[in-house]
């Protein structure tokens, strides 16, 4: 037996060209009978490609809003509901400048507020035009830097001047000049100096935006005055994560800080609720990974079960193959092979067939992923199958062939080669 | 001693019916014996060779060989004796049909760890000993009935077995081809081959030194083939048909000459291929 093992990595590669050889000698038998192997890898090659190919694009998304924000806001506790409204909640000012000078991993921050409203330049009149007020720091945040002119500074908002910051969509619309810089505009009847222009940027498609119109960004203080009651929040940048803290832990660090900074601002005792909440972009990330997960899960259930069809169909095609080659099998035991040896040789030969299977599914699979690739307007161009779900496709295609062709294998194993030798 | 079987007996079962294929079978063969077994169909002649190549193994009795008590061994070990031991030569030649002519004759190497290094090279070597040694690469389906004999011939001796088992090995084959199997078989033994062929063809049993008669599961006769009676009468009924033959010449004891007769040279063969 020792010595017999010595012999099994000759006798394997005999088996593998072997069972290659009768591959070769039955094409059409070959391919049909792998089939299920087939249909099922290419599936879940396609699936794991596609689902590559849509995590890179919320990925993108995600990254074009920017992953290291954070964002803040006021809400009422549900059993709070009836002695608090949502402006005893509301975050301010006083606590932006404490979370910018207390929390660590909060880099920089902007409180921010928004409204629908009325704009008249020299010519036209728009309603419901994107009006918000911010910090300074917003220009960096959003990374939108000025084209023209000068951003919103600290003065500005400081002094609750009444300038402006509009983007280049909104000279189109207010039908301004080439250089609006130094041109005025009025906001609900109030009058803005424009300072300065920004690009214009599209908003991520997963987010309803693409169709992005007139906006104007004035100093938070100046459309506080203008109008208190809007609903406000801050929108913060974290820190940059290091070798040694990940973005998971950066975005904790900072919603503790800002939970511990926000709470003893507000007073809460222990059993007190938040009376705020915050949102991260990295959480929105991992739901998306769970989802995929989900997704994965689900379509390997569906290819467990092609792969099953697809194993019954490689046992049936063995177990003809070992009655056509019974023969073959009596001669190979009278001429000294050990039962365990072709037991080998036929698992062998399962195996091999379920991994010619394998290949040709990975190869269909990778094909669909290319072609989905080449779909204009299809979320999908940064789908691609990633190694190691070829190495699981080829490991579960084996893994059939071991499973069944062990049946078939046992009973070419237990062949009487006296018996078999006489087989018509 | 090569072979020695005492008290041999093998009992089937069919349904409830109880058939003794061998009925306390003796017999001792020697190193470099020629020696062939006859008998009619249900005598117990392949059941015999089937014990004396361990391919089944006898309900009572002993089977030494060389020395080696083989009865009663399990199936792995077994194998390995014949893989190592016996030399096997079938009627219907049984070679691999996608495989080559040295592939086949590598097949019983490869099961043996201490062969299997320069496998090619002994295949090699034994296809030019039973001369086709230009046909190593030919398919079996490329080669005539002989040559394919050959090869089956190759393959038995590739591992260098204690004996060469022959069933009906010229069964299959026209008379030409048959005088050329028989004159390889002779050669082998004149090179110190013991060999033992089961037949039922007195032409092939002739050659042999001494044959082994078989009926209903008992040695009936065992005696040198130049004293055997029905061979003798079967040769005086050949010879009065024929003038020449393989039973003109007294089959003894006497050397067998080692060079091939001339006109049945086996490198030489007509309606091979094409």
């Amino acid at each position: 037996m020792m010595s017999s093992l010595l012999t099994l990595p000759l006798l394997l590669g005999q088996s593998v060209a072997s069972a290659l050889g009768q591959i070769w000698a039955n094409k059409v038998r070959a391919t049909l009978t792998t089939l299920g192997i087939i249909i099922g890898v290419a599936s879940v090659i396609a699936v794991i490609g596609g689902l590559q190919g849509m995590r890179g694009y919320v990925l993108k998304e995600f990254e074009q809003l920017g992953a290291r924000k954070m964002w803040v806001w006021g809400t009422v506790p549900d059993e709070l509901r009836n002695t608090l409204n949502y402006a005893d909640v509301r975050v301010h000012v006083g606590e932006a400048r404490l979370l910018g000078e207390h929390a660590p991993s909060v880099e920089t921050l902007t409180p921010m507020t928004q409204l629908g409203g009325d704009v008249r330049s020299a010519s036209v009149t728009k309603t419901g035009v994107d009006v918000r007020g911010v910090w300074p720091a917003w220009h960096d945040i959003e990374d939108r830097q000025v084209v023209r002119g000068r951003p919103i500074t600290d003065g500005d908002v400081d002094n609750r001047l009444q300038v402006c910051v509009i983007n280049d969509k909104a000279i189109d619309e207010l039908r301004l000049s080439s250089d609006p810089v130094g041109g005025f505009l009025l906001v609900n009847g109030r009058r803005f100096l424009i300072v300065g222009v920004v690009e214009t940027k599209d908003e991520p498609g997963i987010f309803g935006g693409g169709e992005s119109e007139s906006e104007l960004i004035i100093p938070f203080s100046t459309h506080k005055m203008m109008n208190p009651y809007t609903g406000t929040w801050f929108m913060t940048r974290l820190t940059e994560p290091t070798s040694e803290r990940t973005m998971d832990e950066v975005s904790a660090d900072a919603q503790a800080e800002t939970r511990f900074i926000m709470r003893k601002n507000r007073g809460l005792g222990a059993d007190d609720e938040d009376t705020f909440d915050m949102a991260v972009l990295q959480s929105a990330i991992q739901q998306f990974n769970q989802v995929a997960g989900v997704i994965t899960a689900g379509a390997g259930a569906v290819v467990s079960i092609s792969l099953l069809v697809g194993g019954i169909g490689i046992m049936n095609i063995m177990l003809v193959s070992v009655s056509e080659r019974t023969r073959e099998i009596g001669l190979r035991k009278a001429l000294g092979a050990p039962p365990w040896l072709v037991l080998v040789q036929f698992l062998v030969e399962a195996v091999v067939l379920c991994m010619v299977g394998g290949l040709i599914g990975i190869a269909i699979g990778q094909g669909l992923v290319e072609a989905s690739k080449r779909i204009p307007n299809f979320p999908l161009e940064h789908a691609g199958v990633p190694g190691w779900a070829i190495v699981l496709a080829l490991a579960f295609s084996a893994g059939v062939g071991v499973i069944f062709g062990m049946l078939p294998a046992i009973k070419a194993a237990q062949l009487n080669p006296i018996d078999a030798l006489r087989h018509e | 001693m090569t072979i020695e079987i005492r008290r041999l007996e093998k009992t089937y079962r069919v349904g409830e019916e109880r058939v003794h294929a061998l009925r306390g079978v003796d017999l001792t063969i020697e190193r470099n014996e020629f020696v062939a077994i006859m008998g009619s169909s249900g005598s117990g002649k392949s059941t015999l060779m089937n014990i004396l190549g361990c391919l089944d193994q006898p309900t009572g009795g002993e089977y030494l060989l060389n020395g080696q008590r083989v009865d009663g061994m399990d199936t792995g070990r077994l194998s390995s004796v014949r893989n190592r031991e016996i030399g096997f030569i079938f009627q219907s030649f049984e070679l691999l049909p996608r495989a080559t002519a040295l592939a086949n004759v590598m097949l019983p190497m490869l099961y043996d760890p201490r062969k299997m290094f320069g496998a090619r090279r002994r295949a090699r070597t034994a296809l030019e000993l039973v001369g086709l040694g230009d046909r190593v690469s030919h398919r079996p389906n490329q080669l005539s009935g002989g040559q394919r004999q050959r090869v089956a011939v190759a393959r038995a001796l590739a591992n260098e077995p204690t004996i060469l088992l022959a069933d009906e090995p010229t069964g299959n084959l026209d008379s030409q081809t048959t005088v050329e199997i028989i004159e390889l078989f002779r050669r082998l033994h004149a090179a110190g081959q013991t060999i033992v062929v089961v037949t039922h063809e007195e032409e092939v049993a002739g050659h042999a030194e001494r044959i082994v008669r078989l009926r209903d599961g008992e040695i009936m006769s065992d005696l040198a083939a130049s004293a055997d009676p029905m061979h003798l009468e079967w040769r005086r009924a050949m010879g009065a048909s024929m003038n020449e033959g393989p039973g003109t010449e007294p089959a003894s004891r006497e050397p067998v000459p080692t060079q091939p007769e001339p006109g049945v040279e086996p490198g030489v063969e007509e309606g091979s291929l094409s």
